[in-house]
């Protein structure tokens, strides 16, 4: 059981909403969409279900071209950020109205309800409407409707955006197990890298309409193709400068200097450094000192986020501990340059840092 | 423990509570002295008890006008509720033609309640008026003038015509905040359009319609001006409501005594059937 986009693109007028994708997802993982808001992810799923025609391309399901075919026929379900349940049933009525529709008997019904809500936790508020549940429940019970019939397709749009932070860890670490036994393609939107990292499977990365990566999760993480995908995947931002390199020396100012990777060529690039490699605290004799001004350190527990200004670039550090700044002071912070990226001046990568910089394609 | 008397709220309560007074305590309760005494109009005022109640309650005038009311109400909910619900429902939902949509609703409520009753009389006047003239020429017997039917088809229709938009504005806010997330969940159930309203949107619509229809009880049981300027309660006594009825007695007969105690209970009843409507209206919701 397959999903292949071919060139599928949507415009409304003039204004290009996806730009033509080719994409192929397997059924047995997360097929996870990571990207900002308005960076497409609703539009694609929207396109995915047959909720809306491609304005050029095709949708295959199976082996069978699918494009325009009325979503009712394509025994699909999807969750949605807000929780859509019907009002005025209970949460019994809910889980059992897309079998109602498919006019299934009563006792086959009442055997799958029952299974997926004891699945779900929510056996004990099956007489209670959804007004009266709390806001994780009201989205295990939208959930359950979606996993209560065997669909082919299963569309998560971003299910645990609107849960507070608890509900949010307990409903991720249980996605894996409801999803575990079904022949079915799973796609999950989400604006979180954490999440697509914790969920794992495959990973596509959207930025302005297009999809820029597109692999296992882990392989986007350590090498994304290029500087958006990155960019994308990385939360606090990615830290951004212009470098140059020549005589394998890499330069971000006259002073500032250290080794460059072996494999790059001369010329200029633009550097990008994942929050956590840079620390106030100085662990190995090889990072980098940078003289920085300080513009926040906002300190979240164990963690210090430390925003800071260092010749002319935005950068942000991540650290544990608790590391307090005044704003305005004058520091040194250290970068691990020894896990930078290295991007050419049209985007791609030249170099990541995944094992010693050796697996970086040719050429580039 | 000492509690910090700090008597300077007052000071903040005072204006309100004059503003009350004069504009709803005063009046109401002169209106509760005139009907429980006598007067023969020279300020002289004698103690009658609960006599003008008894009779009100015992008229069989106040009887008929209550029922001309009951009957007018009714229609106009039983018209205007459902018909608001279908036309919001036609309304597009985001566009150009939103804005058209909704100035051309909003229209007729911001006509001048007595300009809507004379507008309608000249429409009407079977020899001269558009729609009488036009009714006539096709061979209807229209005369709303004399003709007890035809009077209450106009006044229904009037009143049809100008509070409608109310529902359908009141309706199209319910509706626009349903996110498309329910439309589209309901389209991969397979729902059918029907099942759409019946379990989506009308659910959803519930409270604003709530206040739509309380707010058209109330108002349409307090009608006084329209139907006066269309038809004066005529012919005969046919189409005089309650207010009609009451004015008639206040300013035409002078009646104080029974005219106040009409008032008030006029007012209990349109307060017990306002509750009653809630209460019905809302009882599901905490259980």
């Amino acid at each position: 059981m397959t999903l292949e986009l071919r060139q599928v693109g949507k415009a409304i007028g003039p204004e290009v909403h996806i730009y033509p994708t080719d994409l192929l997802l397997e059924p047995g993982q997360f097929n996870i969409l990571l990207g900002t808001t308005l960076s497409g992810k609703t539009t694609l799923m929207t396109l995915m279900a047959g909720l809306e025609k491609p304005t050029s391309g095709q949708i295959w399901f199976n082996g069978r071209d699918v494009t325009g075919e009325a979503v009712q026929k394509r025994n699909v379900s999807m969750v949605y950020q807000q929780f859509i349940n019907y009002p005025n049933f209970d949460v019994y009525e809910n889980i059992a109205s897309p079998l109602r529709v498919a006019r299934l008997p009563e006792d086959e019904i009442r055997k799958r309800v029952t299974h997926i809500s004891e699945l779900l936790r929510i056996s004990q508020m099956l007489d209670r409407r959804p007004d009266e549940l709390s806001g994780g429940q009201q989205q295990r019970c939208a959930m359950a409707r979606a996993l209560v019939k065997d669909s082919d397709l299963i569309l998560l749009d971003e299910p645990l955006a609107n849960l507070d932070f608890k509900l949010r860890e307990e409903l991720r670490e249980e996605l894996p197990r409801l999803f575990a036994e079904r022949d079915c393609v799973v796609v999950y939107a989400t604006t979180e890298p954490t999440e697509a990292l914790l969920l794992g499977g495959a990973t596509a990365t959207l930025h302005e309409g297009r999809i820029t990566d597109f692999g296992p999760t882990e392989r986007v993480y350590r090498e994304p193709v290029d500087l958006n995908t990155a960019r994308v995947f990385s939360e606090p931002p990615m830290n951004l400068a212009t470098v140059e390199i020549s005589n394998g020396v890499c330069r971000l100012t006259e002073t500032l200097s250290w080794p460059a990777p072996a494999i790059l060529s001369d010329g200029k690039y633009t550097l990008g450094l994942r929050p956590h490699h840079v620390s106030p605290v100085q662990v190995q004799a090889d990072w980098v000192p940078v003289e920085s001004t300080i513009k926040v350190a906002e300190l979240a527990g164990s963690e210090s986020i430390i925003h800071f200004e260092s010749y002319g670039n935005q950068w942000v550090s991540l650290v544990h501990g608790v590391h307090p700044f005044e704003t305005g002071a004058a520091a040194v912070l250290y970068a691990d340059m020894a896990h930078a990226f290295y991007f050419s001046p049209d985007g791609k990568l030249s170099a990541a840092p995944t094992v010693g910089y050796g697996r970086t394609k040719e050429g580039n | 423990m000492n509690k910090t008397l700090n008597q300077k709220a007052w000071f903040f309560v005072i204006p309100v509570l004059v503003l009350v007074a004069f504009n709803a305590i005063v009046p109401l309760m002169t209106v509760v002295n005139y009907s429980v005494q006598e007067t023969f109009g020279n300020n002289q005022f004698f103690w009658s008890g609960l006599t003008w109640f008894q009779e009100i309650l015992r008229s069989e005038r106040f009887h008929a006008s209550l029922q001309r009311q009951l009957i007018f109400t009714g229609s106009i909910l039983a018209i205007e509720v459902p018909l608001g619900v279908m036309i919001a429902l036609a309304m597009p939902r985001k566009g150009f033609w939103v804005s058209v949509c909704l100035v051309l609703m909003a229209m007729p409520l911001l006509i001048p309640w007595n300009v809507v009753g004379a507008m309608w009389n000249i429409f009407a006047l079977p020899n001269i008026g558009l729609m009488g003239k036009m009714l006539n020429d096709w061979g209807f017997d229209y005369n709303y003038t004399r003709q007890v039917g035809d009077a209450w088809f106009t006044l229904i229709l009037m009143d049809v015509w100008h509070w409608t938009s109310l529902v359908v504005l009141l309706a199209y806010a319910g509706l626009v905040s349903i996110p498309d997330a329910y439309y589209q969940a309901a389209k991969i159930d397979g729902a059918s359009r029907w099942a759409v309203f019946r379990y989506i949107q009308l659910p959803k619509m519930k409270r604003v319609l709530t206040i739509a229809i309380l707010l058209r009880f109330m108002d349409s049981f307090n009608i006084y001006t329209e139907p006066v300027v269309l038809t004066g309660g005529g012919p005969g006594n046919s189409t005089t409501l309650l207010s009609i009825d009451l004015v008639k007695i206040a300013l035409g007969q002078f009646d104080l005594g029974p005219a106040a105690a009409m008032s008030l209970i006029y007012f209990l009843i349109i307060l017990l059937l306002s509750w009653i409507f809630y209460t019905v209206m809302t009882r599901n919701e905490d259980q």
